[in-house]
This record gives structure tokens, sequence and C-alpha cells, in this order.
């Protein structure tokens, strides 16, 4: 309970701090947008961005934990711990010297006087008893998430080892008080053979006591100094465990001394945050009668401190249902985190008076073929006449206003939709694969413009290079001077400014200084986003080829960045464990999405611009909303880091591909997963759905390409409420049936997958000559 | 930890650390060491746990140096430089010191600067679009068949290959042998080597073409010539290429007129060229081949011309290959063979002109096989085992005994294989002649009875046959073969009747038997019987009694109590 009082105080916070309102018109009025609050803001934030850091991630972390949760009543708890906690929080603010905050603060939670009495208390750091023991221990906790935030070490490092290291020794210390740890093993087996010898069904439910057991004993045991014990009790149980854990108990068994824990990241995490299982209440019900039988309390202990049991009413679940779901960092999702609701629909399609019949008789005429009959006002504008009722708002988030030059390029769009080839089982797309030769340096990343006209890689030797993908080559525009002699009035102004002598079939970016992990094209085609090792995400214009804006936040690499699809805003996430969402025009971001356990590894926008998807090292994926920054959906069952995002072009669903050579389904409606696709031996990096969704293709270090039945696949799931309800759903293992298609490339590792708009697949890579 | 456990992490040894330390001037007791050991170990885990993110993240499987570093230098720690190279660096142990290091030679800055040869830049990172899948159907061009896709070719160079395939693949002979000298010697054309190997691999689609088909050999040839071209792995595309010729029923064997006999007989020679030259390129290459000789050859299915390929395919590569899979597998192989030589159908005529080009084939490897087995044997024991012929060292099997090969072969061939053996002298060579000379107008002879109209045809085949494998013979009976000392006087006389009115009713025999061992000499009989006239017997019947050229079965051994049979003292 104490815990989840820390985020709603925090959350004020979070609002005053963070959440600048997203700018109205942001095509418009950029210098209106520093409103009062903003500058504040804005103030406090640049002074030390580490800690605006460290806080922000911690106020996510913990918003991932109760964000979906419902409301919190102030009388829930009893208001001693209540105000135990803000005294705690405003510690540590002091301690981070964010006096401002501390002002606000107290002044908000009317404080002063008991805040003045405890702090004493605090501050010496004891971590004793009673009241003030308390308000450390959680203390300590609240400061572990930006501990373990490897943000914070870009603070002058002497300050950073000063408050990290007390900390560390805190959090850990709660493992120092536990029984014999000589028990250990007999508690385990005893346990063990307890669940071994329950009714089948239940003994699959009670098997993911295992996991988290084990680890959380082996790690008193190293925390206490008990190395042999820990090592025997290693090679004794770690055989037991899921296969999927391989890589985490590798990491485990490799530590063996109380120091290591301290460094180590990963394991933070793990004591941080409560490994979630979901049980019924039958099996749980068994659980605990034997538990206070046997007076097992070593067991019990855990479960209750390091352990978060959702138990649900109904059928246990099988061993296989439970495996899908699970082996993630932190266990599975809450029941409840999933519920909220998502405006997954897609925004109205702005109307656009198509002239359609003159131009597209030039264009026809052009191509030299026989004129067709118009009429085409067709599917696409139909549909878009009426508003989903899964939308959002049109205005829910600010997006820019329409160009001339973006209602043409609808135009163009709508034009090349209607020679769209409708794929399916029969009728499979076309493949054309674009070989880098020569990549020496590296390809990491590659993004096509949504026309297909320019190709971007990014490189491991820090270059950004794009191609023009037609006849078309790429200019500059004329330098300052030479503009001033052009006649602006002249209709081909736009063909004028261009500097014929800079035509070149491509062009080289140079900023980075270290290899770039993420490109995206903006969709009006001006401009290129580059994310790259050196922490800072940059911003390229195409018409200039210069580096406009080098956003910097990061401070670790960024892993990987895109665009929104209406432009203006983008997300980046790295390996500082967040995901940020940035406006072009602000160098600040706009919103922290906080919560993963591990580097964000892949971000993506929804089709409607409303909600950002990202999938981290520590194998989830969550989706957060981006007019006020919750996590909204959180999916858990992939088994190793997740690589690539794909969202279905309805919005309806989202495919994750991960290095376990799997490509999962879901449906962001309900919150479910609804597919499961196996056949890649190797990591997934590319996922795209077709142009109109019915079809999924996804590329692999395996050197191939798949394309998956999508149609049949989500078809093919029933969603009725009981799955609905539980989430517990029966996978039907058959990818061997949507399997549509498998091409090879020789030696070609597929890094991109891109549908055209007349649905031929473009996939790229970089030829490995080995 | 276990075993296990101990295998999974690279473990750095405490004497390792105390030596370091040593190297730095610290005395270590056994107790810090030991604790260093293991955490120096423990960091080196995270640090590559650490770097495997910076692998995965540039689409890699490989772990570099720079990613070590890159997570090195994340986790605030010095990197280490020097080891960017990517070749790998050799990590070499002194005996004496019980010391590893890595190699690290001096390098000449003076020389490296003034070095002529500078090395060329790096070509520019390039896309290449490819449309791999049509309607998600068919790879329309496997991507990469050309891999020097990679280096643009120049200008010059592309007329060069076109003008030079113009020219061999065009009319103008003259021009073609100019072209294929060219193409022998020139030193420049490396970079056009895989558009060639891409040209000779299109000789399956004009199998129909005997003279473009002949064409493509001879620049297989001049390609394998050319000193200056290092065909590396592009040695198996051509000897597919080649093999294709040996072994396919091409289309243009459909047509009888067509000679492609001599066709495969020269893609055989050029395999072998191919193989002595350049079998050292492409591992393991000389038993592929053998492999796929065998399979054509234990395949009854393929025609008798792909059986012909498969033969003097093997006689190509040397009496080794044929002794080693041509010879086991001739018992096998003889009784479809006989089968067919057996048939006298009109039909058939055409598949049995083409039976008689196999056995010969067979003839004259068998022929080779023995008298280089002889020849070998008589070296060894004389120990000069330098001259044996090169044999392929890499072949392990129990070899026939020389007396008890002969024997055998001789059981299938009779006669002709001894007469092959009495031809020793430039003077037995015209008798050698005459001798094939009579066994072919057997067959022009059985082939006039079977059916008369094919006569004509089948003669002019038997008779180019006939001259080519006569005039092999000869060359490879003039080395002295073991048998030729004594009975090369003594020849077989074989007396043709006349051919009479009426329908013909006389068979002609040559055939063998299997000796006892005391048997001083061998028995060969040639006999003639009036068979009965055709029209009491099936045809089948008839067939049945003429087995002309030899056979183990029974009815042969019947025969050698006749009367005509002759004794012929070794």
């Amino acid at each position: 309970i104490i815990r989840q009082k820390i985020p709603k105080k925090k959350k004020t916070y979070y609002a005053a701090h963070v959440m600048t309102p997203l700018l109205s018109a942001p095509g418009k009025k950029m210098a209106a947008v520093q409103d009062a609050p903003m500058e504040l803001d804005a103030e406090k934030e640049t002074k030390p961005e580490i800690l605006s850091d460290g806080t922000s991630n911690l106020s996510g972390n913990t918003a991932s934990g109760t964000l979906s949760s419902p409301p919190l009543t102030a009388g829930g708890a009893p208001k001693q711990e209540d105000q135990q906690t803000l005294i705690a929080v405003l510690q540590f603010l002091r301690r981070n010297k964010l006096t401002e905050s501390v002002e606000i603060l107290r002044r908000e939670a009317c404080l002063e006087d008991q805040e003045d009495s405890q702090t004493l208390d605090g501050s010496g750091g004891g971590k004793g008893d009673g009241d003030g023991g308390d308000a450390n221990s959680l203390l300590s906790r609240v400061s572990i998430a930006s501990a373990a935030a490897p943000q914070s070490t870009l603070t002058p490092i002497p300050v950073k080892s000063e408050y990290d290291q007390p900390d560390v020794s805190v959090v850990l210390s709660a493992y120092s008080q536990q029984g014999d740890p000589s028990l250990y093993q007999v508690y385990y087996s005893s346990l063990k053979n307890f669940i071994e010898s329950v009714l089948d069904c239940h003994r699959a439910e009670l098997s993911q006591l295992f996991y988290p057991l084990f680890v959380h004993m082996y790690l008193e045991l190293v925390y206490n100094n008990h190395e042999n014990k820990a090592k025997a009790f290693f090679e004794k149980f770690s055989g037991d465990q899921e296969c999927y854990y391989q890589d985490d108990l590798r990491i485990l068994c490799g530590l063996t001394k109380k120091e290591h824990l301290k460094g180590n990241e990963a394991l933070l995490d793990f004591r941080t945050s409560r490994f979630v299982l979901r049980i019924s209440r039958d099996s749980y019900q068994l659980l605990k009668r034997h538990l206070q039988e046997r007076h097992n309390n070593q067991i019990w202990n855990i479960i209750q401190e390091h352990l978060y049991i959702d138990i649900f009413d109904g059928m246990p679940r099988s061993k296989s249902q439970i495996d899908s779901m699970s082996g993630s960092f932190a266990g599975e999702t809450r029941r409840e985190v999933n519920k909220a609701k998502v405006f997954y629909g897609l925004l109205k399609e702005p109307e656009i008076e198509v002239p359609l019949d003159d131009e597209d008789d030039e264009a026809e005429n052009e191509e030299g073929k026989p004129k067709k009959k118009k009429t085409k006002k067709d599917s696409m504008g139909s549909k878009s006449k009426k508003q989903d009722p899964n939308a959002p708002q049109q205005n829910r988030i600010p997006l820019p206003e329409l160009k001339d030059s973006d209602k043409l390029d609808k135009i163009m769009y709508m034009k090349e939709s209607t020679k769209r080839i409708r794929l399916g089982p029969e009728n499979l797309p076309s493949i054309c694969f674009y070989s880098f030769l020569n990549a020496y340096q590296g390809l990491t990343a590659v993004d096509f413009t949504d026309d297909s006209s320019l190709l971007a890689g990014g490189f491991a030797d820090s270059t950004v290079r794009v191609w023009s993908a037609t006849p078309k080559k790429l200019r500059k525009v004329k330098s300052a001077a030479e503009l001033n002699l052009i006649d602006k009035e002249s209709d081909d102004v736009l063909e004028r400014i261009m500097d014929e002598k800079t035509a070149s079939e491509s062009k080289n970016l140079y900023g980075h200084s270290g290899p770039v992990y993420g490109v995206s094209f903006s969709p009006d085609r001006n401009y290129l986003l580059s994310s790259s090792e050196d922490g800072t995400v940059r911003l390229w214009s195409l018409q200039t080829f210069t580096c406009l804006v080098g956003y910097k936040g990061h401070n670790y690499p960024v892993w990987d960045t895109h665009f929104s699809p209406f432009g203006y805003y983008f997300v980046s996430g790295g390996h500082d464990r967040v995901a940020r969402l940035w406006a072009t025009d602000h160098y600040q971001p706009l919103r922290i999405f906080a919560g993963h356990l591990a580097d964000v590894t892949c971000t993506r926008f929804h089709p409607n611009s409303n909600y950002v998807v990202t999938g981290s090292t520590d194998r989830t994926i969550r989706l957060w909303d981006v007019l006020n920054g919750n996590c909204v959906r959180f999916f858990t069952g992939h088994k190793g880091p997740i690589h690539s995002l794909a969202f279905s072009p309805n919005g309806k669903f989202l495919a994750s591909g991960s290095t376990d050579g799997r490509v999962l389904l879901w449906d962001i409606g309900h919150g479910l997963m609804i597919g499961e696709l196996k056949g890649h031996t190797d990591t997934i990096y590319a996922l795209k759905f077709s142009r109109d969704g019915e079809i999924l293709a996804s590329g692999s270090m395996d050197n191939t390409v798949r394309l998956w039945d999508s149609m049949k696949a989500f078809d093919d799931m029933e969603t009725d409420d009981f799955t609905a309800a539980t989430g517990h759903i029966h996978l039907p293992d058959n990818s061997q049936e949507l399997l549509l298609g498998m091409y090879h490339s020789k030696s070609t590792p597929v890094t991109h997958l891109h549908f055209t708009r007349r649905n031929l697949l473009l996939a790229a890579g970089a030829y490995n000559s080995q | 930890m276990t075993e296990r456990e101990e295998r999974r992490f690279a473990e750095v040894p405490r004497e390792s650390i105390k030596l370091m330390a040593e190297s730095s001037g610290v005395e270590l007791s056994e107790e810090v060491a030991a604790l260093l050991a293991e955490d120096v170990c423990y960091r080196l885990r995270e640090a590559t746990q650490n770097s495997s993110q910076f692998m995965r993240h540039a689409k890699r499987r490989k772990l570099s140096v720079e990613d070590l570093n890159r997570a090195l230098r994340w986790s605030n720690t010095e990197t280490i430089c020097g080891y960017g190279a990517q070749d790998a660096l050799p990590f070499r142990p002194l005996k004496e010191g019980e010391l590893f290091f890595v190699e690290d030679r001096e390098i000449n800055l003076v020389e490296l600067a003034l070095a002529t040869n500078i090395p060329k830049g790096c070509a520019e990172t390039m896309v290449r679009v490819h449309v791999s899948y049509l309607d998600g159907k068919g790879n329309l061009e496997p991507q990469g068949t050309v891999p020097t896709a990679v280096q643009s070719l120049s200008e010059d160079l592309l007329k060069y290959y076109q003008q030079i395939t113009r020219a061999i693949l065009g009319e103008d002979p003259h021009l073609m042998k100019v072209a294929l000298l060219d193409l022998q010697s020139n030193s420049k054309i490396a970079a056009l080597l895989p558009y060639f190997v891409y040209v000779i691999s299109g000789v399956k689609s004009v199998s129909h073409d005997l003279d473009q088909l002949n064409r493509l050999l001879h620049m297989v040839k001049s390609l394998v010539q050319n000193p200056y071209l290092y065909l590396g792995s592009y040695v198996r595309s051509l000897v597919s290429s080649v093999m294709y010729c040996i072994l396919e029923p091409l289309a243009a064997s459909i047509n009888p007129l067509n000679d492609h006999w001599t066709l495969r007989d020269y893609a055989a020679l050029l395999l072998s060229h191919i193989f002595w030259t350049h079998g050292d390129l492409v591992s393991g290459l000389y038993h592929q081949i053998l492999l796929s000789l065998q399979k054509v050859l234990s395949d009854p299915v393929r025609p008798l011309c792909s059986h012909y390929g498969a033969v003097v395919g093997l006689h190509a590569l040397g009496w080794k290959a044929v002794e080693r899979v041509l010879y086991p597998h001739l018992p096998a192989y003889w009784a479809n063979l006989q089968a067919v030589l057996d048939d006298y159908s009109v039909s058939n005529a055409q598949v049995k002109a083409d039976g008689h080009k196999v056995y010969g084939a067979i003839l004259v490897a068998v022929e080779r096989l023995l008298k280089m087995k002889a020849l070998s044997l008589t070296l060894a024991a004389e120990g000069s085992g330098a001259g044996l012929p090169a044999g392929c060292p890499w072949e392990e099997w129990t070899p026939v005994s020389l007396p008890a090969m002969y024997c055998e072969l001789y059981s299938f061939f009779g006669d002709s294989l001894a007469v092959r053996f009495s031809t020793g002298l430039p003077l037995g060579g015209q008798n050698s002649v005459h001798i094939m000379m009579i066994t072919f107008c057997c067959f022009v002879l059985r082939a006039f009875l079977t059916g008369g109209l094919f006569l004509s045809r089948v003669c002019r085949s038997l008779a180019r046959s006939s001259s080519s494998s006569v005039s092999r013979s000869r060359s490879s009976s003039s080395r002295p073969g073991r048998s030729t000392s004594q009975s090369r006087d003594i020849f077989p006389k074989a007396r043709f009747p006349l051919p009479q009115a009426g329908p013909p009713a006389f068979s002609f025999i040559i055939g063998g038997r299997q000796m006892g061992r005391r048997c001083q000499g061998r028995r060969f009989q040639t006999s003639f019987s009036p068979t009965p006239p055709l029209t009491t017997h099936p045809p089948r019947a008839y067939a049945h009694k003429l087995p002309v050229i030899g056979r183990v079965s029974k009815p042969v051994r019947r025969w050698t109590c006749s009367h005509y049979s002759l004794h012929l003292p070794l």
C-alpha cells in the first residue's frame, strides 16, 4: 500500500514537471507555446538534466505499476504513512538539490512542520527502527529506481557514488534478516516436492513460483556471503527452471559475490519490481494451506515481499497457456493493467477535394494507356466519412495542419491506392530486394519514405546515407545568396530553388559520433531522423541535407526513433530504459515514458498518432498514451529482447518480433495475445503489414522474408467475453497454416521491410560476402 | 560450480593473475590472486554481456572488438586499443616459458610508404535493386549469381566480353580461333571470369546444338589453360557444365546423324584436364565426379549415350577411376548391356548400335586398366615406385590382383580382350585393326540380318566408331603389355561364310571363359553354327542362342567344348 502512495504524489509532481500541455496548434504558433507552467518546467529541467531524468524515470517506474489501476482513494491508507511517503519524497528531492520542487511539494502538501521534525532521522541514514526507518526504507526503494536507471551516472561521479552506495545497500539489506541459509535447499525442495505432488491442473500454475523463488533465494544466499551454499543451491535447482530463463540464469550464475550485486542493474530490477504471477484461486489456496501447515515461513515471506500474486477465479490455466504469457523479466501482466480504454481507431481523413478528372487523365495519358473511367470517389473516401467509434477525438492530440504539399501528397496517395493490388493467400506480393553492397561500415538501420521514393541507411561508421529510389536525383537547395536572385513569383519557384549542380543519386549526412541505430523519414519527406549510440537524435533536412537539430536527453545510446504518421512528433527509446516523445521544434522531450526494466529497443507510433508502442530488452511491450503519458497496455510473452514492432493499418492489431525468432500478434482493444507465428530461426528485425493488412511480412537475420496470412490469424481468434475478461487465451498452433511463403536471400539479412502504396514488398539489407 | 558451468565461461586462472601482477611489479598472495581472478572473470562476463547488445543493434551475428570497447566505455572503463584489425590475431604459445602472446610484427613504415602497390580504395557503398520474387513465386534469378556485381566492370572489359563471346559463339571459325587463343593468354580478364562461367553454364539451354556446345567446351578449355586466371570455386561450375555435356542425354543425340559421341569424348578429356590441373581448388571434387559418374552408370533408366559418357569420363580420369568404379560395376552392368545387344528387333537397331558404342568404350577402358595395372605392378616390383602413374593417393580400397581381374574381364570380353593384348608392335597394330574390323563387320552383318533397312545408317556410324576406337586401341596398345610378348603372333582367325541368299542363318561367336588355375593357356573359340531359319523360331529364342560377345552364363561354358576351340598358350 505504501508503495502505491508514492506514485500518486509523484504524479502531481510529474504533472507539474513534465507534462507540458501538448501544443495546441503545433504547425502555427510555436512562439506561443511557452506558456507559464511550461517556463517553470523548462527552467527546472534544464538545470540538472540528469536529475530530471532520474525523477522522471522514477515517476514512470511507479506509474507503470499503478497508472492503470483504479484511481486511489485518499482515505485508503492511514494518514501517517502517507505523510511519511511524502517526507521520503522530499528528502529525495532535497538530496538531488531540486529546491524548487521541494518548495512546491511542501506548499502543496502542507508538510512544513512534520517534515522538519523528521528530516534528521532520515538524513541520518540509519537502517533501523521506528518511524524514521520506515521512511528511510521507503526512500531507498524510491531512489533505487533512479540508481538503477543508468541515467544518474552522468552526474559528477563523486556525487553519484555518494548517494548510490547507501541506497543500494539499503535495498539489498532486505535480504539480510532472513533465516538460516543452510535450510534453503530444504525449503525449496520441500516446496518442489509439494508442487510436484499436487494435481496436474494446479501443478502448472504453481510451477510458476519456481523461478522467482529460485532467484530470490539465490540472491539472498549470495548477499549474505554464503558463496558455496549459493553455488550448491544453483547447481541443484537451476536445471528445473524453464528453458526461456536460460539467459537470466547465465547472468545469475556468474554472480557469486556480494560486491557483484551492487553494480548489476538487472538484479536490482528484479529486486525492486515485484514479480507478477497469475494463479487461480484454487491453486493459491492450495499453496497457502501447504505453507501454513508446514510453517514454511521462509518461502511465505518471499512470496509476500517480492512476488505479486494476481489471483483470479476460475479454471486453472494449462501449461501452454502459462508458457505463452511468461518469459519476461518481471513476470506476467497484472490483469487490471490492460483494462484501460484504448482508442485504437483511425482518425477521420481530412476532406480533400480530389481533382480526379483532369489530373488522372493526364497521368494516364503520360503513360500512354487508355483512359479509365473515373468516379474514384472510392472506398477510401467513403470510409473516412464516418467516425470510427473506437477512434480518438480528432483533436485529442493536437496535430499539425495540412499544408498544400501534404494535400497534394494525399491526392497522390489516393490515386496510387486505387491501383493497389489486393493481396491474399492466393495473391502474394512481389518482392524487391534492395541490397546494400560494400557496406563495410555495417548497415544498422534502413527506412523508406511512405511513397518509396527515398531510402535512408544508418551505418555503424556514424554516417547516414540517403538514396533516391527513383531516377530522380537528389538535389540541395541553393545557397542563400543565390536564392536572392530567384524570381519568387514564378510558377516553378520550387524547381528554381534547387541547385542542379548538386544532383546525385545519394547524399551522405555526417554528424553523429557513433553507430546510427535508427532512421525514420518524416511523412512529408522533408526531414529525416536518426538516432545514434552517441546519445542524440538528429533531425536532418532533406532540402539542404544538413543537420537541423540534435536532440539531447537520452545520454545513452538511442536504439530507435520513429516519426509520427502525421509528422511533427517523434518518439525515441534507448539504453536509459525510457522512451521520449519529442516535437521537432522543442529541444526538450514532451513526454517521458518510463517503466521498462531494461533498454527500450524499438519504438513505433500508432497510426492515429495518439499512442506509442515500445519494445524492450526486458521482453515486454508497452503501449503508451501520448496524451497523458500513461502506460495503457503491457504485453508479456516474448522470450527474448524485442527488436521489431508493427501496427496493422487499421490500428487494431500489433505484431512484435524478437530475438527468439517468433512473431506475436496482439489485439490492442482487448489487450490480448492472439497469435504466435513460429518459423524464423533468428532475430526478427523487420515487420510490416501490407497496405490493407491482409499480409504480414517478417524479415529476419536468417536471410529470409516470410509472409503470413494475418487476416486468417485475426479471424481465427475467438474473442468471447470469457477470454477477453480473463486474458487466458488458447493459442492455436497454426504457424504452418498461416505461413504463406518463405523467401530466401542469398546472403543478406533482412533489416527492413516496406510495402509500397501499390503493395509491392520492398526488403532491404546489407549483402554479406562471407 | 559444475563442470558444465565451468566450461560455459572463460576462466582466468589465478596463476595468470599472479603473472600479470608480477609483470607490473606487484607480489600477490594466493588469496588475493584468487579473489582477483574471480572478480576479473565476473567483470569480463559482464562486459561481454553488455557488449552483446551493441552487436544485436548493429544487426550482426559476430561480436566485434568495437562492441566490447563500447560496452567498456559506457561503463566508464578504459577501452582497449589496437585490436581492431579485421584479421584474427594469432595467439601463440612459447613452450619454454609457458608464455602466450599475440604476435605483433614490426612494420617498416618507410617501406610501406614507398611501396609502389598502393592499395585501391574501397568501392562506394551502393544499393542494388533486384526483383527477387514475382507474385510470391519463383526466384527470377538467384540473388548474387554474379558476385562481381559488387565490382563495376569498366567499359573496356565490357566491350571485350561482348566481342569475345560474340566471336566464340558466332559463325566465323577463324574469329573463334583468335578469340579462344586470346582467352587462353589474356592476363587481365579475371574480373570477367564469372561472366564467362555464367555463359558457359548456358550449355543446358543449347543442348540441341552440338556446334554451340562444342564452342562452349572450347571456351572452357581456353579458360582452364589461361595461366593468369585463378578459377577458385568457379571450377565447380565449369566441371558441372562439362559433366553436363558428358552425361546428359542431349537433345542433339536424338538424331543419330549427330555425332554427339565425339563431343562426349572431347568433354571427357576436358574434364580430366580440369581435374588434373585445377582439382586441388575444390576439395572433394574427385569424389563428387566419381560419384556422379557412378550414379549415371548404375542407373539402368538412363540412355546408353549417358552410360557411354560415364565410361569415357572414367576412362579419362585414369585407370584408377576405372578400377574403382567401372570394374566392380561391370557384372551388373553387363547384364543390361547384353540384353540390349541381344535384341535383334528392328526397333532396337539404333539402341543396339549405341550399345556397341558403350561396349567399345568399356573395352578400351578395361584394356587400359589392365595395362596400366600391369605396368604399375612391374614398376613396383622393380622398386621404382616413383614411376607409378599419378594415381589418387587418397583412394583406399583393396585392389584386386591383376590375374584375377584379367580372368574376370576375360570372362566378359573373351577374345576381343585377348586380341587387344596381342597387338604390341606397329606391325601388330595393323593386325589389330584388322581384327577390330572383323568384329565390327560382324556387327554390320548382324545389323543386316536384323534389319536390312537400317544397314546403311548403322554401317556408317559403326565405321566411324570403329575407326575411332581402333585408333585409340592402337595408341594405347603401343605400350608393352604384360601378355604381348608371347601371344602377339598368334591371332585368332575369324572366318566368314559368304552371305547366302535367302534368310541368313549363321552366327559368329567370340567367347571366352574363366580358366582353371592349373591351366597353362587360354582357350578361345570361334564358332560358326548355322542357325535354324528365322521362320521356325520366334526372334526372342533366336537371339537367345546368340550370346555373341561372350558372357559368364552357362551357354558359353558349354560351348567351350566345341570343336572349334583353339588352344592358346600364354
